[in-house]
Formats: C-alpha cells, sequence, structure tokens
C-alpha cells in the first residue's frame, strides 16, 4: 500500500516552540523592562513587542508578545532563548539566518516576513541605550554593504525607510544615490526596501 | 487519546461519496474508447451520455447543452476565452463585465487580459459581499458581450441574484456566464429559469471526482472549439473521454439533485449551531458576508488579534481542518482579496477564518469545534501584541 502520510508544515523545531512558545510576556506578569522595540503592524500580519531587562551590559531576561503565523511565534520564541544571556553586543548581531538555521529551516517565502525578531530585539536595545542616554556602539558593525559603488548599507536602507524619508524607491536613490553606478545591486535593493516597508509599515 | 479528524473544509474540496467511489471503479474497467464504434467502445460512450443526462437534469439545461471538461477553472478560462476570439475578430462588443470577488480563475484571468490590452470592469460588491443592481447597472451597455457574475461565493458563501443580473445583461445585449460551482448540491441551480448563457462547475465540490467538470452552453450562443484534435464534445473540447470520472460527476449529480433539499436543510443548521455557539464563546469575533444570502454551509468568521495561518495550525493540531483568509496561508503578503473587496478590514481579513461543511459533517463535529476553538483564539489572543 501507498503511504500518503504528510509531514507537518514546519520543521519539528517550528513545531515544538508554536506548540510551546518560551517566554511569552503572559497577561498580568509585571515585567520591569529596560528597553522596549516594537516592529511589524496589525495591517501587515505580522506584529511584535520585545522587552528586555538588563544587566552588566546583558540581556538579563526577555519577554515577547506576537500577532503572526506560526513561523512568526516559533522564531522569536527562538530569538527569546537565544538572546537570554548574550552580552547586548552579541544579541544585536543575531540575523534571521541564524534564528532560522536555530529553528532547522523555513520555506522560502517565510523567511521574509515573519523573521522580524532579531529587529524588534535590536529596536529594544535601541531603546534600552537612549533611555540610559548612552551611545549606540553597535549599529555600525551590523550594517551590510548592498551598493558597492556609493556605499550605502542595509542598515542605512532601514532607517530612511523607519522614519518614512524613503518611501518610494525614487526617494532612496535620491537619497542614497544607490545603483547610479553599476547598477547591480537594484534588485537586491528593491527586496530589502519591500522588506522594510513591509517590517515598519511605510 | 482518541483522533479526532473533522474536515471542515468543503468548499475547498469534498470526499468522494461511497456510491461514486464505487461507480468510478465500475468504469474503470469500460477501458474501450468512448469514440470507438466496437461493443467496449459504445459501452462506455453509454455511460458518458447516462452521466451527461443526469448533470443535465441536475442544473436545468438539455444534455445537448453539456461538456465536459477538466474542472471550473477549465470552464471559467473558456467562457472568457470564447469572448476574446470574438473581441480579436473585430466584434463592436469589446468590454467584459464580472465582479471583485470572482475565483481566481477568472480573477486571475481578467488581470492577464487587462495586461493584452482586453476590456474587463470589475463591478464591486457590498459589505455582504453582495453585487448592488443599481450599481450594476453603471457598468452595463452595448458595448459589453460578456457579463460573468459567480453564483455563491466560495470564501463567505454569498449568494449573487443570477436570474436579475443575466436579466440585466440581455437587456443590453450581452451574454451571461455564471460560475455555480459552490452552488451544486447546496441550493437549487437553474439554467433554464435563470436564462444563462453558459455555467461552469466542477464535480470535487459536490461528492464527485478530481479533474472533472463541467461547462453547459445554452444553445445558439457564441462557441469556440477549445481543445483542437478530436471530435469529441461536438468538436469542441479534443481528448479521449476520461470515462470513469464522468460516470463519477453523473453519480454525483444524481445524489445531490435527489438529495438537494435535505443536504440543504442540515448544512445550514450545522452552520447557525457553529455561528451561534462562537457567538456565545468568543468575545469580539465578526461573521464576514451575508446572513440572509448565504451559501448553506458556508461560515467565514474574523478573529481579531489571533492570526489566521496560527489559528488554522492550532486546529489542525486537534484534528480540525479549516481554511483562512490571512496573507500567511496564501505565501504572499496580501489577505483573501474576496474579503477585502467586501470591505473587511484588512487587519480582520488575517484573522479570518472560513468553515464550510458537507454531508460528513455532524452536530458532534461542532460540539468538539466548540470545545477547542475558544482555547485557542483566547491563548493567541494573550500572546499578541497588545
Amino acid at each position: 500500500m501507498t503511504n500518503f502520510m504528510s509531514q507537518w508544515v514546519y520543521t519539528p523545531v517550528v513545531k515544538d516552540h508554536f506548540m510551546n512558545p518560551r517566554n511569552i510576556w503572559q497577561e498580568g506578569e509585571n515585567f520591569e523592562a529596560d528597553g522596549v522595540g516594537e516592529v511589524g503592524s496589525l495591517a501587515c500580519g505580522d506584529q511584535m513587542q520585545v522587552l528586555i531587562k538588563v544587566e552588566d551590559d546583558k540581556i538579563a531576561d526577555l519577554r515577547w508578545l506576537t500577532y503572526g503565523c506560526a513561523s512568526a511565534i516559533a522564531s522569536t520564541s527562538m530569538m527569546s532563548e537565544m538572546a537570554i544571556g548574550m552580552t547586548l553586543k552579541d544579541a544585536y548581531n543575531i540575523s534571521p539566518d541564524m534564528i532560522t538555521n536555530a529553528l532547522g529551516g523555513l520555506p522560502e517565502h517565510k523567511f521574509h516576513c515573519s523573521v522580524l525578531g532579531d529587529k524588534a530585539l535590536r529596536a529594544a536595545i535601541d531603546d534600552y541605550l537612549e533611555k540610559a542616554g548612552r551611545e549606540n556602539p553597535f549599529k555600525g558593525h551590523i550594517a551590510k554593504v548592498i551598493c558597492e559603488c556609493k556605499l550605502v548599507t542595509d542598515v542605512q536602507i532601514e532607517d530612511l525607510v523607519k522614519s518614512k524619508q524613503a518611501t518610494t524607491l525614487e526617494q532612496l536613490q535620491e537619497l542614497t544615490e544607490y545603483g547610479t553606478v553599476c547598477g547591480k545591486c537594484e534588485d537586491q535593493i528593491k527586496e530589502l526596501f519591500e522588506e522594510y516597508k513591509h517590517i515598519y509599515n511605510v | 487519546m482518541e483522533q479526532h479528524s473533522i474536515y471542515l473544509d468543503n468548499n475547498a474540496t469534498t470526499p468522494m461519496h461511497e456510491d461514486v467511489i464505487q461507480a468510478v471503479h465500475e468504469a474503470n474497467l469500460l477501458y474501450g474508447n468512448a469514440s470507438s464504434m466496437h461493443s467496449f467502445g459504445r459501452d462506455a460512450a453509454a455511460a458518458i451520455e447516462g452521466s451527461r443526462a443526469a448533470i443535465a437534469s441536475l442544473i436545468d439545461c438539455d444534455p445537448s447543452s453539456v461538456i465536459f471538461t477538466s474542472g471550473a477553472s477549465e470552464s471559467n478560462n473558456t467562457v472568457f476565452n470564447i469572448f476574446r476570439e470574438q473581441i480579436d475578430l473585430g466584434s463592436k462588443r469589446n468590454r467584459i463585465v464580472t465582479t471583485t470577488i470572482e475565483h481566481p480563475s477568472i480573477n486571475e484571468l481578467v488581470k492577464y487580459l487587462r495586461n493584452h490590452g482586453y476590456k474587463v470592469d470589475e463591478c464591486p460588491v457590498d459589505k455582504e459581499g453582495l453585487i448592488d443592481l443599481e450599481v450594476l447597472k453603471g457598468y452595463l451597455a452595448d458595448d459589453v458581450a460578456l457579463v460573468s457574475v459567480m453564483t455563491g461565493n466560495n470564501e463567505i458563501g454569498t449568494i449573487e441574484p443570477i436570474a436579475e443580473i443575466t436579466k440585466m445583461a440581455h437587456e443590453v445585449g450581452a451574454y451571461m456566464h455564471t460560475d455555480a460551482t459552490q452552488a451544486i448540491g447546496k441550493i437549487p441551480v437553474t439554467m433554464k429559469t435563470w436564462g444563462v448563457d453558459y455555467l461552469s462547475l466542477s464535480g470535487h465540490k459536490f461528492y464527485g471526482p478530481k479533474g472533472i467538470g463541467v461547462l453547459a452552453i445554452a444553445p445558439k450562443v457564441p462557441l469556440a472549439p477549445f481543445v483542437h484534435g478530436g471530435h469529441q464534445e461536438g468538436g469542441m473540447r479534443a481528448g479521449t473521454y476520461n470515462t470513469a470520472s464522468i460516470v463519477g460527476i453523473g453519480v454525483a449529480a444524481e445524489i445531490a439533485q435527489k438529495e438537494l433539499e435535505e443536504e440543504s436543510k442540515k448544512l445550514w443548521d450545522l452552520r447557525e449551531k457553529l455561528r451561534k455557539g462562537i457567538e456565545e464563546r468568543i468575545p469580539n469575533i465578526v461573521v464576514n458576508g451575508s446572513q440572509e444570502h448565504c451559501l448553506p454551509g458556508t461560515l467565514d468568521v474574523s478573529f481579531p488579534h489571533a492570526e489566521g495561518e496560527s489559528i488554522l495550525l492550532y486546529l489542525d493540531l486537534e484534528g480540525i481542518m479549516v481554511s483562512t483568509g490571512s496573507a500567511c496561508a496564501s505565501g504572499s503578503l496580501e489577505p483573501s482579496y474576496v474579503l477585502l473587496a467586501s470591505g473587511v478590514d484588512i487587519e480582520m481579513a488575517h484573522g479570518s477564518i472560513r468553515f464550510s461543511f458537507g454531508r460528513y459533517n455532524t452536530e458532534e463535529d461542532v460540539d468538539y469545534v466548540l470545545e477547542k476553538l475558544p482555547p485557542i483564539i483566547k491563548r493567541l489572543r494573550e500572546m499578541s501584541t497588545r
């Protein structure tokens, strides 16, 4: 007889984190956060809040809330396990790839929209440093150059989208001059731009 | 622990009726090519003609109107292509009017045709997914070749006034098509009384086999061969007859016709039991679509602050199978266009779940859903950003 049994939609690790999410901020739980970060929106179907406690420049504890699909829930849960105990610097460097790998992989179309935990965590660290009146020493380090001719980084694009200075690709090009020399980066920038627009609900 | 399997996705597809399975199995032995003159061929042809008569009886048309296709998507595409050809040949009637909530096999085709320079208008619907006849009137004029409106919507279940729309289409000299796929076996579907010129349906939505459907074409309307290469179906659609599936859809049609009234009432009662149960047990929900003009087995509900894919997968882990209008489940960033076109807020669309009942569902199924669903929604809402 032919075997028609299917696998679950996502990996067993995703399933485990979806069914038993770690470090959720429970209703009524008193969690005095040192920093709070929020990304996404209800309209785009994914929204995330991350709350952190910081001791000796380490993530002492973390709670999160997520409105989103199974992979959004699982990836935030995984991020929370990874981040607790990390130095702020290491936590700031958690990438979507690291979370996805720890989950045993995610379908391609889920990768961009649902892995927002790292961004919410960075937003929480930004918030913590700002409240503490400290310089943000991490921002520059995580930037990746996307347009090599004009040295435009992903962080730059993210900031311009987040602050609504660039709401169209034309504005982004005016502000950064990306793609005006060899043009090789255009597809990648377009993709990033759409992703940030989605994340920051622009 | 007892493993539950509660299938509430009958608008996506239905299981084959046991009589259909039996008939398909037997018809698989009729291996003669129905186009052959010898006795094996004639046996197959007779079985096919029996099925054609059953379909004709179900949708109230002449057997000669029934053309077998691979399903409603093919039937829908075919109707539009017939008129595309008319337009290409220089017809002064060069506009097609349809709606914003049609099945993707029309909705996507509309985009394609527009990209290729054809004039296609999509009439909007109201908050219940219903066409306002006054609004539709504004789209109709003597340049319209075809009006295409679905009988009942697959997501929210809204039933459109096809007889009235057909009358309006004919008044401006246009032909009328309806995609009746979701309505078959749930409400009376009558080509002759409604006056429609073309009607699509699909076998697997009413307990027939997958991969078999019908395009019914009234006498004396525009027609063009859509698969060239053989004399089958009056030369309109070439290809060796799929005897077993055709027999299967015929048996399904007989059952659908015989049990329509009883089935329709049963589906509505189950739908209403679930609707009332959800309204009693879960705060802050919205039922989408029309309460008055609704296919009996369809219930579409939005749960704000709980995302559709997560609801679907938590329900699936409990053995309950449904569908969602959330973007996450579609692989795109946009939620269901049907819900958005019906004025459903984008956040509400992300949190929508469609429960669609079928003949094998029971009241116990509804009780089980009402036991499992509320804690899932509560849990997701607690987990959600606030």
